[in-house]
């Protein structure tokens, strides 16, 4: 039985006009519908999906939109190494792509995926965190991110439903920059944000955004007319034999430039990397992704004990905003990092970043799917400024 | 000024522009060794070394060697009248970036995976790229600038290039137009006498004969060969 596909008319826009001058009307709706609305309006050309079972529904959504007409061309690869090598064919030819996975599937997507930024592919990543096996299970945690950190891409992560809309639209236009061009993965926690339902203010999806433009690219897309003889013998990337090894070297300096470049993007469009409340405070939470909720949970019941207590919320993970947070905690003496994840690899970054990495507290860290009751922080709060918390969970 | 891009060589593990703070100029300025400045401020100095440094050259890319947009063909006659009153300009190619082998023709073209040949055998010492995809210019120009002492300038439609000595982006032919304007003020003032003449023909490399091409040509590469219709290719693996 075929099912022509409804042609649809949208009016086009730029990014700026979507994302800050847009009408928006308020929706209840999950972070996987959030995410799946944000690629609705992005005017993608080919999304391919292995939705690993169980993700989140963000692939079977975009397979909804595709059948609607919002999309080009969909389809289901037969796994996720398949999905991402996919993915950098298309993007060959010249194409805006969508893909997300979680977890394990990133991870066995994760050969092709840090290929991307060398290949240079403008690819939108969505990551729907979970718990990376063994033990099995499907709960979220983010060690996954972890691994996507030294691959070149530019990663956000988004606090919640609002940001996950929002961070998927930019991350089309971030990526595409010429002086960018790298994939842009847009990570929120599986479950507590992909299946929970919040509040989120989305423009009309009668707007989309203007075409992928192939020609303004640091790349020349792929010679069309003898696939796949001609591209496999005039392989750029992987005739190593023929090449320097300063060529293999300025190319891996020039991925994370152009990461490095992605932050004047990130500050355009979504306001900078982090966000500081209490910008005077001696104690900070520095959190990202779906701690930050949580980071803000205990910052307002600090507020309400008349305690000192600043947030620092990491949205850009790669570029790392290390300029930001270290003038951010200048005046800092403690700065609790929240996680979901047992490595802690915020609390890495953040040692990492600034000159004083001994105030930094690693923790409290939640992972195999465990919550992160607002509590565990209001503890590390209270022994940071030298008080007592009878902690009761 | 303080000079944070200047020409190399930089050495063996030259550190790239960007990761010394160096960030690309708004639309409407130059950057001149790694600094903001106008647009007619990069473009003087880069006049002068075209003017003084010996055996200037423009390596023209892809992008204004064939015609990808409207511009192009415009931009094109620009540059070759820029060439023009560059005294004793030379223009070669980067037609493709796909490395070369056995070996470049380093008269005939560059090559971004080992530029230092064609710039230390033709003893280049100030040059101009314009038209690279900015992927393969950014890693050329770095090479460049890790081996050799050439004077680097870009030329860019797009964003422009940090690691370059002078950068021009969002390139027009009018921009185009302008800079050779420079050059000829600049020259003047260096009494340098000149009549405008095209650069000499590339030397271009012999012409293909793929009529005798076998399978066996393609080497590792030939169970890769697509047949064409009714072919049937045998003296394959």
């Amino acid at each position: 039985m075929s099912y022509e596909r409804p042609k649809l008319v949208k009016t086009l826009v730029d990014i700026n006009y979507m994302l800050k001058e847009a009408p928006r009307k308020q929706h209840f709706i999950t972070g996987a519908q959030a995410m799946a609305e944000a690629v609705k309006r992005a005017n993608v050309d080919m999304a391919i999906a292995y939705p690993i079972t169980p993700q989140s529904e963000v692939m079977h959504l975009v397979g909804d939109i595709f059948h609607q007409g919002h999309i080009k061309e969909y389809y289901r690869a037969e796994e996720e190494l398949g999905t991402m090598s996919a993915i950098a064919g298309a993007s060959r030819a010249g194409v805006r792509l969508f893909t997300a996975t979680s977890g394990p599937g990133l991870l066995r997507g994760l050969e092709a995926i840090v290929s991307w930024s060398g290949h240079r592919v403008p690819a939108v990543l969505g990551i729907l965190t979970r718990v990376v096996n063994a033990p099995l299970s499907i709960q979220p945690d983010n060690i996954e991110m972890a691994y996507m950190m030294h691959c070149g891409a530019v990663m956000l992560h988004a606090e919640n439903q609002q940001d996950v809309f929002d961070m998927t639209l930019a991350a089309f236009a971030i990526a595409e920059k010429v002086d960018v061009y790298i994939p842009v993965a847009v990570a929120t926690e599986g479950f507590f944000v992909t299946h929970a339902k919040g509040y989120v203010q989305m423009t009309s999806d009668e707007l989309a955004l203007t075409p992928f433009d192939s020609v303004a690219s640091p790349v020349p897309a792929m010679d069309n007319e003898t696939p796949p003889a001609r591209i496999q013998r005039d392989a750029p990337v992987q005739k190593s034999n023929f090449m320097s090894y300063l060529i293999h070297a300025v190319w891996q300096q020039e991925i994370w430039d152009s990461n490095k470049r992605a932050m004047k993007y990130v500050y355009e469009y979504l306001g900078g990397p982090i966000e500081v409340l209490n910008p005077e405070s001696e104690v900070f939470v520095v959190a990202s992704g779906c701690a930050a909720a949580q980071a803000r949970e205990a910052h307002r019941a600090s507020q309400e004990l008349g305690l000192s207590v600043g947030l620092i919320k990491v949205r850009a993970i790669r570029p790392f905003p290390v300029d930001e947070i270290c003038a951010a905690a200048k005046n800092a003496k403690k700065l609790i990092v929240p996680e979901h994840n047992i490595i802690g690899w915020l609390a890495q970054e953040v040692k990492a970043a600034i000159p004083n990495g001994g105030i930094v507290v690693g923790g409290p860290r939640v992972y195999g799917g465990m919550t992160l009751p607002v509590e565990l922080i209001m503890k590390e709060i209270h022994t940071a400024l030298g008080l007592e918390f009878n902690l009761k969970l | 000024m303080t000079k944070r891009v200047t020409q190399g060589p930089a050495g063996y593990m030259p550190q790239s522009a960007p990761s010394m703070g160096v960030e690309l100029a708004p639309k409407g300025q130059g950057l001149l060794y790694g600094n903001v400045v106008t647009e007619e401020e990069a473009m003087r100095d880069a006049a002068i070394a075209l003017l003084t440094l010996a055996n200037p050259t423009i390596f023209p890319g892809p992008q204004i060697l064939w015609d990808w947009r409207d511009d192009v063909a415009e931009k094109a006659a620009a540059l070759l009248e820029l060439a023009s009153e560059i005294p004793n300009c030379k223009i070669i190619p980067m037609p493709d970036y796909r490395p070369k082998y056995p070996k470049i023709d380093v008269k005939a073209e560059i090559n971004p995976n080992h530029p230092n040949l064609t710039i230390l055998d033709n003893k280049i010492k100030a040059c101009i790229f314009i038209g690279v995809h900015c992927h393969y210019a950014n890693l050329t120009l770095r090479m460049i600038r890790a081996g050799t002492d050439c004077y680097t300038i870009a030329l860019c439609a797009y964003m422009g290039h940090e690691e370059a000595m002078a950068s021009i982006n969002d390139l027009h032919a009018s921009d185009l137009r302008r800079f050779k304007e420079i050059v000829i003020e600049e020259r003047k003032k260096l009494g340098i006498e000149w009549t405008p003449t095209e650069p000499p023909r590339n030397p271009s490399l012999p012409k293909e004969d793929n009529s005798t091409l076998s399978p066996v040509d393609y080497g590792e590469y030939r169970s890769l060969i697509m047949t064409k219709k009714g072919e049937h290719v045998t003296d394959v693996e």
